[in-house]
């Protein structure tokens, strides 16, 4: 144990931000700027059948109608649309067959970040989908996962090969008219992942996707559907991270789950876009919207969230709890920094009887960063015998930072029985006192006492994450003591 | 003629008053015709559908009032018959009714008197604070009526023997009335007070009674609270009660809701120096078709205080309760302690419960917590009176009972005590 501990430690005192690299890869990109033709460009480039294009220009009215949202309670400059890049793709000649065709500067990257796709493939046994701005670069395993039935590859080639399942289920979960960013993503998303389990399926490993911005003024906007028919069992790994640049960069992505009847689904993610630096400049604008419906009887959603990075959060993982007996879980520990903001929660919604949901969110504010915790827990009128426990803590560290909770309870039923629970507090000073006394620095002290606070939300975390989550809460706390 | 005319005809039917409250009407009733009447899409009033009040036919002219004693008399809350009193009529302070024994203690006079005399300055720098808090028409609707107001004032280390309670009658025997009280209290150093207001409908047709107290406390001052609303179906409400505690002093609030149509309470707690304290219960029991929103906030500005705040709600029918707590702990507020409770029990099989309590921190030396239950009636505590013979209607009534003495238990005055405690076991007992 003390061994590990002064790895964190020396993690601590060293590093920055250490995703920062930029890859020197050609892009295929889209001119700047969203207009009908910029989406045309992006469907052509991907050759979609003429549906999704309708689908995209259908959405891209709708969000010219739309206005911004405000009620957050973070703050950023105004967005300028026009001056993004919506599409941009590593230059490749002809689509990979294999890993060894992928670009190897490419392949470098994904190693530098800690994936190296072979390495993954052999040791771990999770199956890796990697997006690199815009689009898919690789994907690992596909052909075990097919022998089974399951469905893993990148959104655009699943428009291509598997139509009839997307058209189904796109925009099911999360509507094109659901909000101002869903709207948008919707209109221009340009990859992402497609996850199809069939029934009575339990998926043989974790599925996996690592997101990564490279090129400069680009957003990205990727959409990740999952499908889990009935009885089948899937676990969904996501991990992000971004070059340092000194703009700030929109990351607007929509997340749809559906678990059918007695299915299950567990998604987890590693959020670790570049925060900007300590004044605050530069950054990510990570405005997602994540949703997943428990569509049939005795189904189970649950998110796991570790949220570390970017500079400004918007975020509310949700889950629509349709069937009866259904369970929906959120797991989250959202870290802020320096001058980062972070809005987010999530939402769980009651419509079948005897359904269940938890909420275990632990906010751990530093620097002069703002960290709001924002919940729903609705139970409607026929969700007789409803359960909801919600617990959110916030630890602050440093007095000028920020954390707030804004949880929103609405019960219609009489059977229901919705608890909730909030605490905030900074790290005690016997605590610390009790760890100094025993021979552990201060910083280390706070690490333990962190990683302890954490630690509910982290044994949600498949094994792979949860050593790689404990050391990014280290890192991202990294001067913020005393 | 709608709303804003009949609004507008009345607002111009005051009489022409001293400078600064005049200019103070022209204020709010320019932010009121800027901002109108809150939607429901407005995040403050997001669960009560606030403009339905604002009827056409509402009667608001400001009419000289005809209010009889003996409707006072019969009026006056039982074991209080000693107590000094403040009638309102129709919105509008009434000095002759008001019956003020303890004079050596404590001044009463119009707020329009208030501010053109000694008490000019104070009224100038306290009158309207409540708005900062509450920036919307509604608030603003009852700064425009400000002139029927009243101005309190309890004087320095002087402590009342009888409660203080203020009376609000509204007369809707000839049609929807709206009744705008406006009230400013000044709780000087070392006094200790007890502020009593209730509502009392006449000819219980449709009424409004939008309504603005400001206090402010002194050093070492003791204030005690209480709102009893318990005036019928009919009756709608809007009240704002904002204090200021300028030094450190120490509040105590009790606000029980027990009848209405669409009835909001904002209640505000402001620390602007250490060592403030603050205590907040509620209580609302609804059934019918009631909605009862209660929205509170505590701002910590200074370090060193604490707030303590529990609210607990019973709903049956198609009743709706709403809750909405706000903590603000400012930028060097450290050592703050506060604390948020609220418990509510759905009994009706159509009524609903909203809440939110929300948590805005800015210091990091603080302890502050806040939780929220939605349930039923525990199934083995029933169980256990069941099993000793107890009807089922009782058992219900008694664990309910036991639910609401929490809050009742914070009431320090015996006879009102008794008398609300009265109230709540016959409405119990009748409906479980």
């Amino acid at each position: 144990m003390p061994e590990q501990q002064d790895d964190i430690l020396e993690e601590i005192t060293s590093s920055e931000y250490k995703y920062g690299f930029v890859t020197n890869i050609e892009a295929d990109e889209a001119p700047k700027g969203l207009s009908e033709d910029t989406i045309r460009f992006i469907s052509a480039k991907k050759n979609e059948p003429v549906w999704m294009l309708e689908y995209r220009l259908k959405a891209f009215q709708h969000w010219q109608k739309m206005e911004e949202p405000n009620w957050a309670n973070v703050i950023y400059p105004t967005i300028n649309f026009q001056d993004i890049i919506y599409y941009s793709a590593p230059k490749q000649k002809v689509s990979p067959k294999s890993l060894d065709e992928i670009d190897p500067e490419l392949r470098n990257t994904f190693e530098k970040l800690g994936i190296s796709l072979n390495e993954q493939k052999r040791l771990t046994g999770v199956a890796v989908d990697a997006v690199m701005d815009s689009i898919s670069v690789a994907t690992t395993f596909k052909e075990e996962l097919s022998k089974v039935g399951v469905i893993f590859c990148s959104m655009s080639e699943a428009i291509q090969e598997h139509g009839e399942l997307v058209k189904k289920y796109l925009g099911s979960v999360v509507p094109a008219t659901d909000n101002y960013f869903t709207a948008l993503n919707a209109a221009v998303f340009s990859d992402g992942s497609f996850c199809y389990i069939p029934k009575g399926v339990r998926c043989p490993m974790e599925l996996s996707t690592y997101f990564r911005i490279n090129a400069k003024n680009t957003g990205q906007f990727e959409r990740t559907l999952i499908v889990a028919e009935e009885e089948s069992y899937v676990s969904y790994l996501e991990g992000c991270t971004a070059p340092m640049r000194d703009e700030n960069q929109l990351h607007a992505a929509v997340v749809e789950l559906i678990a059918k009847e007695k299915a299950e689904i567990k998604y987890s993610t590693v959020q670790n876009w570049y925060p900007g630096d300590k004044e605050g400049k530069g950054g990510i604008y990570n405005f997602v919207t994540k949703r997943g419906i428990c569509a049939g009887d005795h189904a189970k959603i649950s998110w796991t969230q570790v949220e570390t990075g970017s500079s400004v959060t918007w975020k509310y993982p949700s889950v629509i709890l349709k069937g009866d007996n259904s369970i929906g879980e959120f797991y989250s520990v959202a870290v802020t920094n320096n001058f980062q903001q972070a809005d987010t929660g999530t939402k769980m919604i009651h419509l079948g009887k005897n359904t269940r949901s938890r909420i275990v969110s632990k906010g751990i504010s530093a620097g002069k960063s703002n960290n709001s915790y924002r919940g729903l827990v609705n139970v409607a009128k026929n969700a007789t015998n409803a359960r909801n426990f919600s617990q959110c803590d916030s630890l602050l560290l440093g007095d000028k930072c920020g954390a707030h909770t804004f949880p929103y309870i609405e019960v219609k039923n009489n059977t229901a029985v919705v608890e909730h629970e909030a605490t905030t507090s900074k790290i005690g000073e016997d605590q610390i006192f009790y760890c100094n006394q025993r021979g552990m620095d201060t910083e280390t002290a706070v690490a333990l006492i962190i990683n302890g606070f954490a630690k509910e939300v982290m044994n949600q975390l498949p094994m792979e994450f949860a050593v790689e989550a404990q050391k990014l809460l280290a890192i991202s706390l990294e001067g913020s003591v005393g | 003629m709608d709303v804003k005319s009949n609004l507008k005809t009345a607002y111009s039917q005051q009489e022409g008053n001293s400078t600064h409250l005049a200019s103070f009407q022209t204020e709010n009733w320019k932010t009121f015709s800027g901002m109108g009447i809150p939607a429901l899409k407005h995040e403050e009033w997001k669960y009560i559908p606030v403009k339905n009040i604002f009827k056409d036919e509402m009667n608001i002219a400001i009419e000289s009032s005809n209010l009889e004693d003996t409707i006072i008399k019969k009026s006056i809350l039982p074991g209080t018959e000693e107590a000094n009193t403040i009638v309102f009529f129709n919105g509008r302070f009434q000095a002759d009714h008001s019956i003020i024994h303890e004079k050596d203690a404590l001044v009463v006079k119009s707020l329009e008197t208030a501010a053109g005399d000694e008490d000019a300055l104070f009224v100038e720098e306290h009158l309207g604070h409540s708005q900062a808090y509450h920036p919307d028409g509604v608030n603003a609707l009852n700064g425009a009526f400000a002139s029927g107001g009243a101005f309190i004032k309890l004087k320095k280390g002087k402590s009342l023997l009888q409660p203080l309670i203020i009376y609000h009658f509204s007369d809707s025997s000839n049609g929807f009335r709206f009744s705008q009280p406006r009230i400013l209290a000044s709780i000087e150093a070392n006094a200790q007070i007890t502020i009593v207001e209730t509502y009392i409908n006449i000819g219980g047709g449709e009424s409004f009674t939008n309504e603005v107290i400001e206090i402010c406390t002194g050093r070492d001052s003791i204030t005690r609270y209480i709102k009893l609303q318990n005036e019928g179906k009919h009756s709608n409400h809007t009240g704002t009660t904002h204090v200021r505690q300028l030094e450190r002093s120490n509040t105590h609030a009790v606000t029980i809701t027990l009848d209405g149509a669409i009835v909001r309470n904002n209640l505000n707690m402001v620390m602007e120096d250490e060592h403030a304290e603050s205590h907040m219960y509620g209580l609302y029991l609804l059934n019918g078709n009631t909605i009862a929103d209660n929205h509170t906030i505590v701002d910590n500005r200074m370090p060193h205080c604490e707030s303590n705040e529990l609210y607990k709600g019973i709903m049956d029918d198609q009743s709706t309760g709403v809750f909405n707590g706000k903590i603000f702990v400012r930028k060097d507020s450290q050592k703050t302690n506060a604390y948020q409770s609220n418990k509510n029990i759905l009994i009706g099989d159509q009524a609903s419960a909203n809440t939110k309590p929300q948590l805005e921190i800015f210091a990091d030396d603080v302890k502050c917590s806040h939780g929220c239950t939605i349930g039923k009636l525990d199934e083995d505590a029933l169980f256990y009176l069941r099993a000793r013979g107890i009807s089922e209607k009782n058992a219900k009534a008694l664990l309910l009972q036991a639910f609401a003495s929490d809050i009742l238990g914070q009431i320090e005055h015996e006879a009102i005590k008794n008398y609300i405690e009265q109230l709540i076991s016959e409405r119990l007992s009748f409906q479980a």
